[in-house]
């Protein structure tokens, strides 16, 4: 039998950990970002507090051994948040903080997108948009074929969902009635560049409210809904999710592009960017890091 | 004399790896709604439990094969080689070979043979797209016997490989026994006045091109290539040495496919005047098999006939007639 790490009570004890260890995956995007000089930053703060539940409590891992067989699989499928992912990576335990400043140096294991082949622990490689889901099936239906009984998260975009692989997946899963897949979208409102709204600066949400979680549903998935910028509600969702009940799941995270600073909250431009110092120190002081200064 | 007709090489697949499927539990079949066509359908009868229909969708047939090759299966994919390679080409090139995926393209109904389906399922240019992906293995098999053999190497390879294979009755060129040995070209005739290298169905009518020329006092040497990637690069040397003329013949595009290999290897190992016999550069249209060989000079009499054109001549040979 697997040990699962969910079984333990949610202690507010517990909660305040694993807010702390979103609040320090934010900071270790931004003083990445800032390091190494290139970055997304918005979609990894958007999804910074799911990484963090998933990564500190929901999933079966273990992180000295990365290639375990029995541990639940995840897919980063919006590849380009790989930074949120390192940093959970890393406070999780498989490899050290300090290996974030590597990101996308020759030679690195944290490249520019997650890497199976470089970096152990990732489970499948991504950064082209669409895949992650369709791995994730084929995944959950491996499990399935081979009696296993480790889950598989996909964390999903929501421009990303504008992608037709994605429906392709979406339109598999549920006959082969997966309740050992969960994919997540981080609908954080805002994709790199979007369609105009009435100015230029102002863009259209890639879906409308409302559109993900309709679809979902009309796909044949089991949809919930939480706000994926609360700790509290994403860790009941997820532990509810994990109970199999004969359906793929989807939840619909809603989450704000950017979430945890302010400048960069729902600003379509902070999708990828470097903070001035003057920024960066405002970003450090909002995340409450005391050396505001030092990347 | 022209060499016997042999077994459908889509059959040979639906029942090859339905046999390979009995000995190894890893072994899956996913099917984009073909599987009628491609007769994987064999596969599903014996093996229902590992038959997974993934319907008309393939990107996400190919993405879920990477899925699978991940948690350790060795998943077979069942469809046309339009819809197994081209409209999946990024998921192959992301998902399976950049992380060396251990999925096997078994791409049906290449080259002209689609049963009159015309430009949009004829595809001839699958060599030259598979060959270009880093990782990647291409092999294409000239009948029956070889099929079989290439279906179990590639089980026990662990990684991506892509196999060409061919709807309707396709020659026999090889004895029952006949080894394939990956990475090797196969002198299939020995010959000393000009060197044919071709690859897959088209190396029987070659070596029946072969007889032709003989008739004719031209001793062809043929030498079939079953892995074009990576390419036995001392064979083709070989080849090349032996007659110090270089023909190749195929059932696909001349631009990037075999004979762009071999004119590629030659020209940095033992620069040689290569010929390529294939589809130029353009589509190509319905028409029976018979027709479609004649129209597109592949079968042994067109060969044979341009072949000794370009003996007679000093530039290219472009045309059939």
């Amino acid at each position: 039998m697997t040990t699962d790490p969910a079984a333990t009570p949610v202690t507010a004890e517990e909660m305040a950990r694993l807010e702390d260890m979103a609040r320090r995956i934010r900071v270790a995007v931004i003083r990445t970002v800032k390091t190494c000089k290139v970055g997304h930053v918005g979609g990894p703060l958007s999804a910074a507090d799911i990484l963090a539940a998933l990564y500190g409590r929901v999933m079966r891992i273990r992180p000295g051994e990365p290639d375990w067989p029995q541990r639940d699989r995840f897919i980063l499928s919006k590849g380009h948040s790989a930074l949120g992912q390192y940093g959970a990576m890393a406070l999780a335990g498989y490899f050290p903080l300090e290996e974030m400043f590597t990101f996308n140096q020759k030679g690195a294991r944290l490249q520019g997108h997650p890497d199976m082949n470089k970096l152990p622990g990732i489970d499948i490689s991504t950064g082209s948009l669409g895949m992650g889901l369709s791995a994730g099936l084929g995944m959950a239906l491996g499990a399935r074929y081979l009696e296993q009984d480790f889950r598989t998260f996909v964390l999903l975009g929501d421009g990303e969902c504008q992608e037709g692989q994605v429906w392709e997946a979406a339109h598999v899963a549920p006959r082969y009635r997966l309740d050992n897949l969960v994919a997540i979208v981080d609908h954080n409102k805002f994709q790199q560049f979007g369609w105009r709204g009435d100015s230029a600066g102002h863009r259209l949400p890639p879906e409308d409210p409302g559109a993900l979680v309709a679809r979902f549903a009309a796909f044949g998935w089991r949809v919930m809904e939480m706000d994926g910028n609360d700790m509290a509600d994403v860790v009941r969702v997820l532990e509810e999710a994990t109970q199999p009940q004969g359906l793929p799941v989807a939840i619909i995270a809603n989450t704000l592009k950017g979430y945890g600073v302010s400048y960069m909250a729902g600003n379509y431009k902070w999708h990828m960017g470097v903070p001035t110092d003057e920024e960066f120190a405002i970003a450090m002081a909002e995340l409450g890091e005391r050396d505001g200064g030092a990347p | 004399m022209t060499l016997p007709m042999g077994k459908q090489l889509r059959v040979v697949f639906g029942e090859t790896v339905t046999e390979l499927a009995a000995k190894d539990p890893r072994i899956v079949m996913l099917d984009g709604d073909l599987g009628s066509s491609t007769q994987a359908k064999l596969f599903e009868d014996a093996y229902p439990d590992r038959f997974f229909q993934m319907g008309i969708a393939e990107q996400n047939m190919l993405g879920v094969a990477a899925g699978m090759a991940k948690v350790g299966l060795v998943p077979f994919i069942s469809t046309f080689v339009a819809f197994a390679l081209h409209r999946p080409l990024d998921q192959i090139r992301v998902l399976i070979a950049q992380t060396g995926a251990n999925v096997k393209i078994t791409a049906g109904y290449t080259g002209l043979f689609t049963g009159k389906a015309g430009k949009t399922h004829q595809i001839v240019d699958d060599i030259a797209v598979a060959r270009a992906m880093p990782g990647m293995v291409v092999i294409s098999p000239a009948d029956e016997v070889e099929t079989k053999g290439v279906l179990a190497w590639a089980v026990d390879y662990d990684g991506p490989v892509f196999i060409r294979l061919v709807r309707d009755d396709t020659q026999t060129l090889f004895q029952p026994g006949h080894r394939f040995h990956f990475g090797e070209v196969k002198v299939v005739r020995e010959g000393a006045d000009i060197t044919l290298i071709s690859t897959g169905t088209q190396t029987p009518r070659v070596v029946d091109a072969a007889d032709i020329l003989a008739a004719d006092g031209v001793d062809a040497h043929v030498v079939h290539v079953p892995t074009i990637k990576p390419l036995d690069v001392a064979g083709i040397v070989a080849a090349a040495n032996r007659t110090g003329r270089v023909v190749t013949v195929e059932e696909h595009t001349v631009i990037g496919g075999l004979g762009g290999a071999v004119a590629e290897t030659l020209s940095e190992h033992r620069p040689t005047r290569v010929d390529r016999i294939g589809i130029q550069d353009h589509y190509t249209e319905s028409a029976t098999d018979e027709e479609l060989l004649d129209m597109y000079c592949l079968s042994a009499e067109r060969v044979a006939q341009r072949v000794r054109k370009l003996l007679a001549s000093d530039g290219p040979v472009t045309s059939c007639d």
